[in-house]
């Protein structure tokens, strides 16, 4: 192809790549290097309804405003926002290691610094739900495939449901659902003969909630890509299996997956890009006091009720852009060699 | 049928316009675009101040949960998009910070002669704000299931424990307590009550520096832990609105809750018919011997954007009149707990009035404590369930908010 015609063709994806991905890349990258200009304080003298007059300090407005005009980035800050407590914590990790007593000190201890412990449950999250939705998806697909003609429509219907489901809403049904006065928390409770026992309190139970609800809302995506998939599948190798003896495990085994196997790989890439940014279920099952994730801090510092910590928000997306990286990296290499082999 | 269609019509004109044509009339032409927090009160005055819409005068009005969120963007613009601002102690804070509203001097002497000098919120001297109505988290209780297990009606934090003690031991009720230990904002509130209620200061004074690691402190925090054995197992991801609808299903017997959530609760439509009729309002309890209810007080008021021309500022200011305007305080007494001339407080205002009384403190206006309270949503999570012993959640929430406070620029 001439180099002419591969620029038109690819010139609009290219000019939009670089607006829509490059360009905001680039500016969080900038911001993650500021913080705020320091705030000039005077005091002043406050009247309110309640407790009369006080002295109480404020920000200079004015001169703080100058700072800000000056400077419209804030305060150079280097790599400092990287390092602090709430993001990297590199002081923290070494005094911990330092002055611990065994590995379960260090682990707990680690745990209890933000971002490592949004860390844990985002790649836990990730990790797990991933494959569970995956199989979940190819197991409907298979089951799907060999349902009658005429039920296939209502069958597909229903299993892309949790699909259809705005994630908040649906998490959130959930939610009430295990309340301890909801049908599945009270079930559970009756269960467990445990009037105690919440769902939402204790921390494993609340991750292995969140991570049922990510299967349950992500599997349909599996489900109808490996459907498609199924389609394509050459009759006449499944036939020959049959001849041959071959089992339905073996069939699957054998036959159906190496088939799908681009599919897998697609399938198995975006899932953990989507998973890695997991946010709704947290939001919706309120549980921020037992798992947070990257994009739960990064909500949290820009929904303040006062000052936004923008440079804060930013350099946790370039540590979670980091992260996402080193987990896709080595599946894109697969697919790469994959290509460069000839399949695909 | 085109005659019926012109008599409906007008009639409807005359519903809609009349009253606004009686009562509101604004002097001189402009814009009022008024941005709000959502709950009742508010929307009343909201209401109040689109009677004022005129052939001159256009009003319109954002009632949301996310104002705060919105607030300082919507003012930084120029023209602002909203005229007026409905704040409260904490919300004002950015709003000053920014330099986002104008002083409101000229505009009260000439047409604010309803106001009372306790609804003016002065800072160094120039009047910022208007306030019109009080609010805070107070005592709620039932008084049949009180009597029942023989407690007196308590009045400190270590009282209501003996008293939720004898109500599970005597098989009343199996969680008598509840608070909003959930929801991060409603959890760091529940920090703050306490902790204004022994009487020591949040920070060091004149400075951002932290200063909860004291006794003061722990003893919050334990208070806060103790209180968490008598409620329902979910209670960390309970705020106040689940917990007053625990309430009003009759599930708890004490709680504290907002003044402008009181009228629900006794409400018979909304509650249980048993909990509509027993349920007693008090100042929130004291705590560790202290005097005072253990509770901040807020106000809610206006302000008027600076970015605005003087006319809209005229017209926003005399809507704003018109909205709380005495006869809003008498019609409409259940409301809220007014601040505006010739309130009469109504059985859902005594818990509010309570406290005022009682010498409560008002929700700190110092500028960073809008990063002490994120912090404390988030860190005290921990504790709140058992995970960590107050030491640890003291030294938690102090590198988390000094680390946070230097990145806002409050410390270096």
């Amino acid at each position: 192809m001439p180099h002419s015609t591969f620029l038109r063709f690819m010139g609009p994806s290219l000019i939009a790549m670089l607006l829509f991905i490059a360009l905001p890349i680039v500016s969080i990258v900038v911001q993650s290097l500021y913080v705020e200009h320091p705030q000039v304080l005077i005091t002043s003298e406050t009247c309110q309804p309640f407790g009369g007059c006080t002295t109480t300090t404020t920000v200079d407005a004015s001169a703080t405003a100058q700072l800000r005009e000056d400077e419209p980035l804030g305060q150079f800050n280097g790599l400092g926002t990287y390092f602090d407590r709430n993001h990297l914590a590199f002081r923290e990790i070494r005094e911990i290691l330092r002055t611990a007593d065994g590995v379960g000190d260090v682990v707990s201890r680690i745990y209890n610094l933000p971002l490592y412990k949004a860390l844990a449950f985002t790649v836990t999250y990730c990790l797990l739900v991933t494959p569970l939705a995956m199989i979940l998806g190819l197991m409907i697909a298979l089951a799907v495939n060999t349902v009658p003609q005429m039920l296939k429509g209502p069958v597909i219907f229903f299993s892309l449901v949790p699909m259809l489901i705005t994630p908040l809403v649906g998490a959130l049904i959930l939610f009430w659902m295990l309340n301890s006065e909801g049908i599945l928390g009270a079930a559970i409770q009756n269960i467990f003969n445990d009037p105690n026992l919440s769902t939402r309190t204790s921390a494993p139970l609340t991750w292995a909630t969140l991570i049922a609800y990510g299967t349950w809302t992500n599997a349909p995506f599996s489900f109808i890509v490996f459907y498609a998939g199924l389609q394509a599948v050459p009759r006449d190798t499944l036939e020959a299996a049959m001849i041959d003896g071959a089992s339905r495990l073996e069939r699957i085994r054998y036959v159906v997956l190496p088939s799908l196997k681009p599919l897998i790989l697609f399938v198995l890439l975006v899932q953990l890009m989507d998973n890695f940014r997991v946010f709704e279920p947290i939001i919706s099952f309120n549980a921020a006091a037992n798992a947070t994730s990257l994009s739960f801090l990064i909500y949290s510092s820009l929904n303040t009720q006062t000052t936004q910590l923008f440079g804060s928000a930013a350099a946790t997306s370039v540590i979670t852009i980091g992260f996402i990286a080193v987990l896709i990296v080595p599946i894109l290499l697969r697919i790469a060699r994959e290509l460069s082999t000839g399949r695909g | 049928m085109t005659v019926q269609r012109t008599t409906l019509v007008s009639l409807l004109a005359l519903l809609a316009a009349g009253p606004a044509l009686a009562d509101c009339a604004i002097d001189g032409s402009g814009s009022v675009r008024i941005l709000s927090n959502d709950f009742e009160a508010l929307r009343i005055v909201d209401a109040g101040a689109q009677e004022c819409a005129s052939d001159a005068v256009t009003v319109t009005a954002n009632a949301t949960t996310e104002h705060k969120n919105i607030q300082v963007p919507a003012l930084t613009a120029n023209p602002a998009e909203y005229t007026v601002a409905m704040i409260a102690n904490n919300s004002i804070v950015p709003l000053l910070g920014d330099d986002l509203i104008r002083p409101l001097d000229d505009l009260v002497a000439q047409y604010g002669q309803q106001l009372q000098p306790n609804q003016l919120i002065k800072i160094d001297g120039k009047i910022m704000a208007i306030a019109f109505m009080a609010n805070g988290q107070h005592l709620v209780m039932r008084k049949d299931l009180l009597d029942q297990a023989g407690v007196a009606a308590p009045t400190s934090w270590e009282e209501v424990l003996t008293a939720a003690q004898a109500l599970k031991d005597q098989g009343i009720l199996e969680t008598p307590l509840s608070q909003p230990d959930g929801g991060t904002w409603d959890l760091a509130a529940e920090f703050v009550n306490l902790y204004l209620g022994t009487g020591a200061e949040f920070f060091e004074p004149g400075t951002a520096n932290l200063a909860i690691d004291n006794d003061q402190g722990r003893l919050a925090l334990q208070t806060m832990r103790d209180m968490t054995q008598f409620m329902t197992p979910d209670y960390a991801t309970n705020d106040t609105d689940a917990t007053a609808q625990l309430y009003r299903d009759g599930k708890v017997a004490i709680e504290t809750n907002w003044g402008s959530l009181a009228a629900t609760l006794i409400d018979p439509a909304q509650a249980q018919p048993e909990v509509a009729e027993n349920t007693v309002f008090a100042a929130a309890p004291t705590i560790g011997g202290g005097t005072i209810p253990a509770a901040a007080l807020w106000w809610d008021g206006f302000a008027i954007a600076k970015n605005i021309s003087d006319e809209d500022a005229a017209a926003s200011f005399q809507a704003m009149m018109h909205a709380i305007r005495p006869e809003v305080a008498t019609a409409k007494a259940e409301a809220a707990v007014w601040l505006i001339q010739g309130y009469q407080p109504g059985p859902a205002a005594v818990g509010v009035v309570a406290n005022a009384n009682g010498g409560a403190r008002p929700y700190p206006m110092v500028p960073w404590m809008g990063t002490l309270h994120e912090v404390l949503g988030t860190e005290l999570a921990d504790f709140i369930k058992g995970n960590e012993d107050a030491d640890k959640a003291i030294a938690d929430i102090t590198a988390a908010y000094t680390a946070a406070a230097q990145q806002a620029g409050y410390l270096q």
